[in-house]
């Protein structure tokens, strides 16, 4: 039973095994330098502007492109403020769209309810901004911003936010069609992570004589927390980035209002809108700036969303 | 007592009352949003949207220097991204137990997954348009390509991690070295899965406007050649539909539609082919 | 503490040590294995068996953190050494594992997988070792017919006897089974156990097993091993009805375990 198991054949596979880890192991690399390179190439454009303009661009409100003179705080403040809003409303309906499939859906509902919300999923953006500037805005200004106006324009504390004209567009507007985006991604996060809830915990609560709302609320609600964390994570990520949607319905005004009926403007609309005919070294610098704050906050948001589930794993792991 | 589980029973009713509006609120804007598409989008379609190439305001014409361009640079994009995102993948899954590398990059891939599109438009305009001089298709298709390495990372590696190690302790146990374990045995017990991954990204970049803005840029001639700038249909989409002109505005309706359905097909195609995908197992 | 001297043996383990991270799982392991005969390894789960077997193929090394020192002599050469050659160390000894592991191709592919690695042999020749493999795990009946269908396609006994002619087609010298049959239903397991007996005219064969009434069926030796060191060796009558150490003893009638 002797079989060739020549020395060169041998050898052969072993230089094959180590070229084929080292190949894969380039790529990983090469993953791992897109995200170097990414911050790399918007810090060296951005140089310019931050020499000129120090620490001081977060905190200015100015942006002219005459006199040459720019700040990032209307964006920063549009970019964080539209995000709000998208995950104040996102949030609680996501969880109710995921209770829905979960618990309450009859059986032959559950897929065509779950393919719709994969549906708003995938969406392009873009055709939201579409719908958003000609559709919604219109009959937002006409029916809703009024009211909105009248009834809590006067209001204490968050009256200031909502007065002004009705325009339709605006940071409310923007911000409401983000939460409209953001659902699907944070319900259908939510809904996986209640089905694999163990049934024999839901059981037991049932079995005492629980209702459904609080098998959810004291059952699968602890349970999945860190994956409901995720999700909210990922759609809050979503939101601060969102481009499109935000561009044609934000109004891409640099100025700063207390009201959100008023137009506003986020870091990804104002590179959008001004970064091909932004003229000079340093409008477009101070644009790539801009950039280089997106990223910055988005990392942040994304790496302590990941931290936290790590750390919550970890507490789960030795709960159990 | 009775007090109290009356309490119980009206709480449990309101909140379960509260979930079915919730869902009912994300359905009316799935179909608001579709039923807009269809009822300003269908009545534009015409056979010369595949004929004509983009029309200067005021004329008739189509779009088809644009659907060709988003065809080829989607393509280009996925050629790219597709390899080197298995390969990278790959190691995560199947030798990232040891060393910084794979937790890093695994840490690193989560977060471009989610990294704003935008901002992969302006790496690439920094290190590649500046540097070649010029808005190219080339650069199009490099950013596109930056969206659908993630997607692959993720699902090569979740797929593989779905294979079970006895199977490639079973191909190791037979002689085979690790190369040949991992192409011939676990990626290909992952085939389905994997190309589902591709769908999905390609469903994404399709779509993708951001990226395209300051790279690829836009043309309005048919263009065949991948260094000048190239039409796209998101990017005519986007500058038609803020235009005031009003054709122009039917012309980006009829490309929102056809955007739309294009996404939506390629996203069903990849759930029907992962249900087969979950009935082999 | 060996009752029964083992002649010009196949396997030699002199003082095997284990590893994982800093768990110690086996300690200081001396044994001889018979050449073909079956060994058995029992022992309650925990006890380092799974973890003994793994080191014949130095399959271990697939994780971090698992270390193995000591040696172990496979026809007076050490695989311990880091001059083995894997590949060939494994082509020379075959493993069936607790579930059935077909690989994602046709019956005919997953017998001619490990072959292809080693040999090169014309269409007709492959085809007879796919045969003669089929027909010694007695499966060739079965699947003639269907030799290009998946191999996920056969039921689980027959996945395991596919898995069985997949390791003996390469012709190894050894063949270690992880509990082979625990997955399995009664009349599979009787198949798989008739099969043990006709292997081991031509190969030396390892097995762990849970199960102690199979150990007593299918080995000629038994091991019993407890907490990662190896408490008794012997003839397998003589550990099943006359074991020298009251551990073994208790295990073996149930006391414990």
């Amino acid at each position: 039973m002797t079989r060739p198991f020549s020395p060169a054949h041998l050898k052969r596979q072993h230089l094959l095994d180590l070229a084929f880890r080292n190949t894969t192991r380039l790529f990983a690399f090469l993953v791992f330098a897109i995200l170097a390179g990414t911050l790399v190439s918007l810090l060296i454009g951005s140089l310019p502007a931050i020499r000129t303009f120090g620490f001081g661009f977060l905190f200015s409100s100015e942006w002219n492109p005459v006199t040459e003179k720019f700040g990032a705080l209307v964006p920063i403040i549009g970019t964080l403020a539209t995000s709000a809003i998208a995950l104040l409303i996102g949030i609680p309906v996501s969880f109710g769209i995921a209770l829905f499939l979960t618990e309450l859906s009859p059986r032959w509902l559950k897929r065509p309810l779950g393919i719709a919300v994969e549906l708003l999923a995938g969406i392009p953006s873009i055709i939201y901004g579409m719908w958003g500037l000609f559709v919604f805005a219109p009959a937002f200004a006409d029916h809703v911003e009024p009211w909105l106006t009248e009834h809590l324009g006067n209001a204490a504390l968050i009256g200031p936010l909502f007065q002004g004209p009705p325009m339709g567009i605006g940071m409310l507007t923007a911000g409401l069609i983000l939460a409209i985006m953001v659902i699907p991604f944070i319900a259908s996060v939510m809904r996986d992570v209640f089905e694999i809830v163990p049934p024999m915990f839901k059981e037991s609560a049932y079995g005492l004589g629980a209702t459904t709302w609080e098998v959810v609320w004291h059952i699968v609600l602890p349970y999945t927390k860190i994956g409901v964390v995720g999700g909210i994570m990922l759609g809050l990520g979503r939101a601060l980035g969102e481009t499109m949607a935000v561009t044609f319905v934000i109004g891409n005004a640099h100025e700063l209002s207390a009201s959100l009926l008023m137009p506003g403007n986020s870091i990804s609309s104002a590179l959008a809108n001004e970064f091909t005919e932004a003229v000079g070294k340093l409008y477009t610098s101070a644009l790539i700036e801009l950039g280089l704050i997106l990223f910055f906050i988005t990392f942040l948001v994304l790496s302590l969303a990941k931290l936290l589930l790590i750390q919550l794993a970890k507490r789960e792991g030795k709960q159990s | 007592m009775i007090a109290l589980y009356t309490r119980r029973r009206l709480i449990n009713g309101i909140n379960l009352t509260v979930a079915l509006l919730a869902m009912l609120f994300g359905l009316f804007w799935l179909g608001w949003i579709l039923w807009t598409l269809i009822s300003h989008g269908f009545p534009s379609l015409s056979l010369s949207l595949f004929t004509q190439m983009t029309p200067p305001p005021g004329s008739n014409g189509g779009l088809l220097n644009a659907i060709a361009g988003s065809l080829f640079m989607t393509m280009v994009a996925t050629l790219i991204g597709t390899p080197v995102g298995i390969l990278a993948g790959t190691y995560l899954a199947e030798f990232g137990q040891r060393g910084w590398l794979a937790p890093t990059t695994r840490f690193i891939n989560d977060i471009l997954l989610s990294a704003p599109s935008i901002v992969i438009g302006l790496f690439i305009y920094e290190v590649y348009v500046v540097t070649m001089g010029h808005f190219s298709g080339w650069a199009g298709s490099f950013a596109l390509a930056m969206i659908v390495i993630p997607v692959v990372v993720r699902t090569t590696e979740n797929m593989l991690c779905l294979v079970p190690n006895s199977l490639r302790e079973a191909a190791a146990a037979l002689g085979a070295p690790q190369w040949k374990v991992v192409i011939l045995v676990t990626l290909r017990a992952s085939t389905t899965g994997i190309l589902t991954g591709i769908l999905l990204a390609v469903a994404r970049v399709s779509g993708e406007t951001a990226p395209l803005l300051f790279t690829a840029l836009n043309n309005q001639f048919w263009n065949g050649n991948m260094n000048q700038p190239m039409a796209n249909l998101p990017v005519v989409i986007f500058q038609f539909a803020m235009s005031p002109y009003e054709d122009w505005q039917h012309l980006a309706w009829a490309g929102a539609l056809l955007i739309t359905f294009t996404v939506l097909t390629l996203n069903i195609l990849a759930r029907f082919f992962f249900r087969q995908k979950s009935q082999s197992y | 503490m060996n009752g029964t001297v083992i002649t010009n043996p196949k396997v030699v383990i002199k003082d095997l040590n284990f590893h994982y991270g800093s768990f110690h799982a086996l300690k200081s392991i001396n044994l001889n294995i018979p050449e073909k005969k079956v060994t058995a390894f029992i022992g309650p789960s925990g006890c380092g068996k799974s973890t003994l077997l793994r080191t014949f193929n130095r399959m271990y090394e697939l994780y971090p953190k698992q270390v193995a020192s000591g040696e172990i002599l496979l026809d007076g050469q050490n695989i311990l050494d880091a001059k083995q050659d894997l590949n060939r160390l494994r082509a020379k000894v075959g493993m069936v594992f607790q579930k059935p592991t077909p690989f994602p191709m046709s019956i005919f592919d997953n017998i001619t997988f490990g072959v292809k690695l080693y040999e090169n042999l014309s269409k007709r020749d492959m085809a007879d070792r796919v045969e003669w493999a089929l027909r010694k795990a007695a499966l060739w009946e079965e699947v003639k017919d269907k030799l290009k269908q998946s191999g996920n396609s056969l039921s689980g006994g027959q996945q395991q006897r596919l898995c069985i002619a997949r390791a003996i087609a390469v012709k190894p010298e050894v063949v270690l089974l992880d509990e082979p049959a625990s997955a399995l239903d009664p009349i599979s397991t009787a198949h798989i156990e008739e099969l043990i007996h006709e292997l081991k005219k031509d190969y030396t064969i390892l097995i762990v097993t849970h199960n102690m009434q199979q150990a007593a069926r299918v080995s000629d030796y038994t091991a019993y091993m407890y907490l990662g060191d190896l408490i008794e060796f012997g003839d397998t009558d003589m550990i099943f009805t006359t074991p020298k150490k009251t551990a073994t003893e208790d295990y073996i009638t149930g006391k414990f375990g």
